[in-house]
């Protein structure tokens, strides 16, 4: 179907339009697990910290 | 103890679903799955886009711009799909009062938009060279805008209310009302007279189109499905933790200890 590299990326003229729809959604696709992951680790870093904090005040106190 | 109530409750050898819809016990759950369904993502995306750029032929009216439905429709089906997913667990959390059902339904919200919103740039780069506008006020896609705005306004209705549980409740109101527009998107190109042409694979009429095309939209479909189902349950296990930070299990985590 395809007889060269340029002319698979050249998509026939419709470059622009096949690989920004195609660009931008593996964009998003990439980005958004991301942020989950960002969120997940924020708050186990906090819930971390609060055991921390939690330990430290057990042993100050004895 | 907890042992114990669950063997009397469920009949033994059988796996007691409804002790899935407690968060302590999803949670660990959930994340075995996650690498599940990422490695289904990567499969099914790998074999779609092999279809949608090397197997699927070029369309004789459009060229190679056609390609862009390999995304196109996979996008707008699961923005709708999600949306009714998203209506249900927020309903289910309105009905029986159950914790993870609202946090599911908060969940996916951002899945859902993001979906309404690749269906809406995708449709704009093929509107632009096949009908030569980005844009037109067409009943399918002023619909699916209303769609992604139905998204957004859950979203920010939801962190707009402090309380918990009455910003679960003002979300489940709020996307229940928002399922009678599902239907209005996909009958629109019937209803009314569309710019947008009408649905490219139909149950009850054979597809008109090359059946290697339909294949690789079925592909990217899977993909897509899979990848929303990853995604939710990544964001679920954030959303788990925030809202049980103060219970005990949660501190008990191996995670959380170490």
């Amino acid at each position: 179907m395809w007889n060269s590299p340029a002319e698979f990326f050249a998509m026939g003229g419709y470059a622009l339009y096949v690989w920004g729809s195609f660009g931008v959604c593996a964009l998003v696709l990439l980005l958004e697990p991301l942020i989950a992951r960002a969120r997940f680790k924020t708050i186990m870093r906090r819930l971390k910290q609060e055991q921390l904090a939690k330990q430290f005040d057990r042993e100050g106190s004895q | 103890m907890n042992q114990k109530n669950n063997a009397s409750f469920s009949n033994n050898r059988l796996v007691n679903w409804f002790s899935l819809s407690s968060p302590s016990t999803f949670y660990p759950v959930a994340g075995k799955l996650i690498p599940i369904f990422w490695t289904l993502t990567a499969v099914f995306g790998l074999a779609g886009l092999w279809v949608s750029f090397f197997v699927a032929p070029v369309d004789a009216v459009q060229g190679q711009g056609y390609r862009i439905i390999f995304i196109h429709v996979p996008v707008s089906w699961m923005s709708m799909f999600i949306y009714l997913v998203m209506a249900a667990w927020a309903g289910l959390g309105l009905v029986f009062n159950t914790r993870l059902s609202a946090m599911m339904a908060q969940a996916l919200a951002p899945v859902g938009a993001w979906m309404a919103f690749l269906s809406l740039w995708t449709g704009a780069l093929w509107g632009k060279p096949m009908w030569g506008a980005w844009w037109v006020w067409d009943a399918r896609l002023t619909s699916e805008l209303i769609l992604l705005f139905l998204y957004l306004g859950f979203i920010a209705l939801q962190a707009s209310i402090d309380n918990r549980r009455r910003a679960d409740k003002a979300g489940a109101i709020l996307a229940l009302v928002g399922v009678v527009n599902v239907p209005i998107i996909y009958f629109s190109v019937k209803w009314w007279n569309t710019l947008h042409q009408g649905a490219s694979v139909s149950l009850t009429k054979a597809p008109a189109m090359a059946q290697t095309m339909l294949w690789g939209m079925l592909l990217m479909a899977l993909c897509f499905w899979m990848y929303s189902i990853a995604v939710g349950l990544m964001r679920v296990r954030a959303i788990i933790l925030e809202r049980e930070a103060h219970t005990d299990w949660v501190r008990q985590l191996r995670e959380v200890k170490s």
